[in-house]
């Protein structure tokens, strides 16, 4: 790729007595992309993301965002970094205009600035009836998009967005990826997601990483990223085909060596091999007329990955 | 840069506490316990006037109590302690349980702003409490009496009030290092309360007890032994920063205390009774003020360092 990378993360560890959470993370993220860092709780998804902004230190390695490094200059990276943690919170007797002007003030920006910003950015997030009631009144999913405009009071470059969609209905979360999707391709922000919801999130990002246990198992366009994750795993296919008969399975069989074949009580046949056999075994089932009434490829696609690293998170 | 984001945030922890309502509560406790004792005290101070001889009369608006009604500074001094620690008991963890810190973290801001933007919001807020509620509390003393202060009862005035802001920000710093140490803000304010009665009750009754078993007193103890277990236990009280305040301001409102310790009869002998000028009961009680700030500084440096290096977890 020749985009500029934004963040870089080397070697990145983090050990809490015994546990490494985050066990020699390397990355790099690109300007201008959304990435998604996916993975079950506990993975070190959060222990990464307060890496990148200098609240954690690292027990190893470095990151660094926009060159500037994370752990000595966390000062300048949290200039051009907007971070909306899980579980966001909101001085609740205040009003969404006033807990915006505070952040403004914090990142000293003149008071002009800050009231135009203000504006705009409810506008955006579709608050701006409510810009002026206390967040005490706010629901999950306003909060969450107040958080959205807290992150861009600053103007950021980079956002990092710490599960973005937890807690929110699906109409919510379908609102919260628009918005994520729209301030990134819009503003040409590079935004970074952490979530494990897996599903909804892909959807969005242009490239994902698999984090399990501290270590990146994968990263890459969602589509590519089967293939990588079970690389050295045998591939299955579910195929059901019309008529079964003994002739079937030595015909399979003749296509290559290792294929090792069971058929269930469904009448659903599954071949395990090594190496992709998808193309010829098509040609020599029509070759014979058999006709193919369901394939699939099992193992390597994201309802694999879901099952495997995910289930039983939600 | 790091000094206006103090700024901010100590404007807005200001601005906080005034418009909260835990801050009326209390000026109005101190306030309404205050005019009591003045009332009280004035009522019955024109027997007192005339029947000793007192060059002092308007200090002794503050340190003569009525009839049932307790005197000024034993309100302050057992009110004081309640105004700090209800100030600070949740300032930190109140931050994390409510979701905002690790977004006001994440501002480009240094992390000891706000710790330092919190306790001296504190002081500032004490400052106005005192030094309102001593002008109203000494302009209703001069109604009722008619008598006006001289110069040097209002030196002695004024630095009573600065021992009082003292005094009471100790608690201040113990409830915000409770309020670091505890996540929860219900078990830090017990524990500041804990931490109050057993400075300003326990310590005298185990001052004494321990005093008693290390130079025991009979009937055929010598005056040595005597003189040392009450020193001891003297010192012993010293420890709470009650004793040091009430021994303070005795010597300040009542320029006719001329030692603290324990002296011998024979060394009385010859001394003309008389009242010490100002600065002689300063250098008096200058160990004194020098142990409150030291208290002060201790309390709010081990908060410093916990904060600092506090794990910034969502």
């Amino acid at each position: 790729m020749d985009k500029n990378v934004m963040i870089e993360i080397e070697n990145l560890t983090k050990k809490y007595d015994d546990v490494i959470a985050v066990d020699h993370l390397n990355l790099d993220i690109y300007e201008g992309e959304i990435f998604g860092l996916l993975g079950p709780n506990g993975a070190g998804k959060t222990t990464t993301i307060l890496i990148l902004l200098g609240l954690t230190e690292p027990t190893a390695g470095n990151a660094t965002i926009n060159g500037y490094n994370t752990t000595k200059e966390p000062i300048h990276v949290k200039k051009i970094v907007g971070y909306l943690p899980d579980n966001v919170g909101f001085y609740e007797d205040m009003t969404a205009r006033e807990n915006l002007r505070f952040t403004g003030r914090l990142n000293n920006l003149n008071e002009k600035e800050i009231e135009s910003r203000i504006d705009s950015l409810l506008e955006r997030v579709k608050l701006v009836d409510v810009g002026d009631r206390k967040v005490a009144t706010y629901s999950r999913g306003m909060k969450q998009r107040l958080g959205i405009a807290d992150t861009l009071m600053k103007n950021p470059k980079v956002i990092i967005l710490d599960e973005p969609t937890i807690g929110l209905d699906p109409a919510g979360i379908n609102e919260m990826l628009e918005l994520i999707e729209e301030l990134a391709r819009e503003d040409n922000r590079t935004v970074l997601i952490s979530s494990h919801q897996l599903y909804q999130i892909q959807k969005i990002c242009d490239r994902v990483g698999i984090f399990v246990n501290g270590k990146l198992l994968a990263e890459g366009p969602i589509h590519t990223l089967g293939e990588k994750v079970f690389e050295d795993q045998p591939l299955t296919l579910e195929l059901n085909v019309e008529p079964i008969d003994d002739k079937l399975v030595s015909l399979i069989q003749s296509i290559s060596e290792d294929v090792n074949i069971s058929i269930d009580d469904h009448e659903k046949i599954f071949i395990k091999s090594n190496n992709d056999i998808r193309t010829p075994l098509l040609r020599i089932l029509s070759d014979n007329d058999y006709s193919v009434l369901f394939l699939k490829q099992r193992g390597r696609d994201l309802d694999d990955i879901y099952s495997r690293y995910f289930a039983g998170e939600e | 840069m790091s000094r206006n984001s103090l700024l901010v945030l100590y404007k807005k922890e200001l601005a906080d506490h005034l418009r909260s309502k835990r801050f009326v509560i209390l000026l109005l406790l101190i306030a309404v316990t205050g005019l009591a004792s003045i009332y009280s005290a004035a009522s019955g101070i024109r027997e007192a006037v005339s029947q000793e001889e007192n060059d002092f009369v308007f200090l002794r608006l503050f340190t003569a109590s009525g009839n049932s009604i307790p005197s000024f500074i034993s309100f302050v001094s057992l009110l004081g302690p309640l105004v700090g620690l209800a100030l600070g008991f949740d300032s930190i963890n109140g931050e994390f349980n409510r979701g905002t810190m690790s977004r006001l973290l994440a501002q480009p801001i240094h992390r000891d702003s706000v710790i330092n933007g919190k306790f001296l919001a504190g002081i500032l807020v004490i400052s106005i409490m005192v030094f309102s509620l001593g002008i109203v509390v000494g302009a209703i003393g001069i109604l009722m009496i008619g008598i006006p202060p001289t110069l040097e009862e209002i030196f002695r005035l004024l630095s009573f009030f600065v021992v009082t802001i003292f005094y009471m920000s100790i608690w201040l710093a113990i409830s915000q290092l409770f309020s670091l140490l505890f996540k929860q803000s219900a078990t830090s304010a017990l524990a500041s309360i804990a931490m109050w009665l057993f400075l300003s009750i326990f310590v005298g009754l185990l001052a004494g007890v321990v005093a008693n078993v290390i130079f025991p007193i009979d009937n055929a103890s010598t005056i040595d032994m005597q003189l040392k277990n009450s020193n001891l236990e003297l010192m012993l009280n010293r420890l709470s920063p009650t004793t040091l305040f009430s021994e303070a301001t005795i010597c300040l409102l009542n320029p006719g205390v001329r030692t603290l310790s324990i002296i011998t009869v024979d060394r009385l002998i010859g001394a003309i009774p008389g009242a010490l000028p100002f600065t002689q009961s300063m250098l008096l009680i200058w160990p004194h003020l020098v142990s409150l700030i030291a208290l002060n500084m201790i309390c709010f440096a081990i908060s410093y360092i916990i904060f600092m290096r506090r794990e910034i977890r969502a």
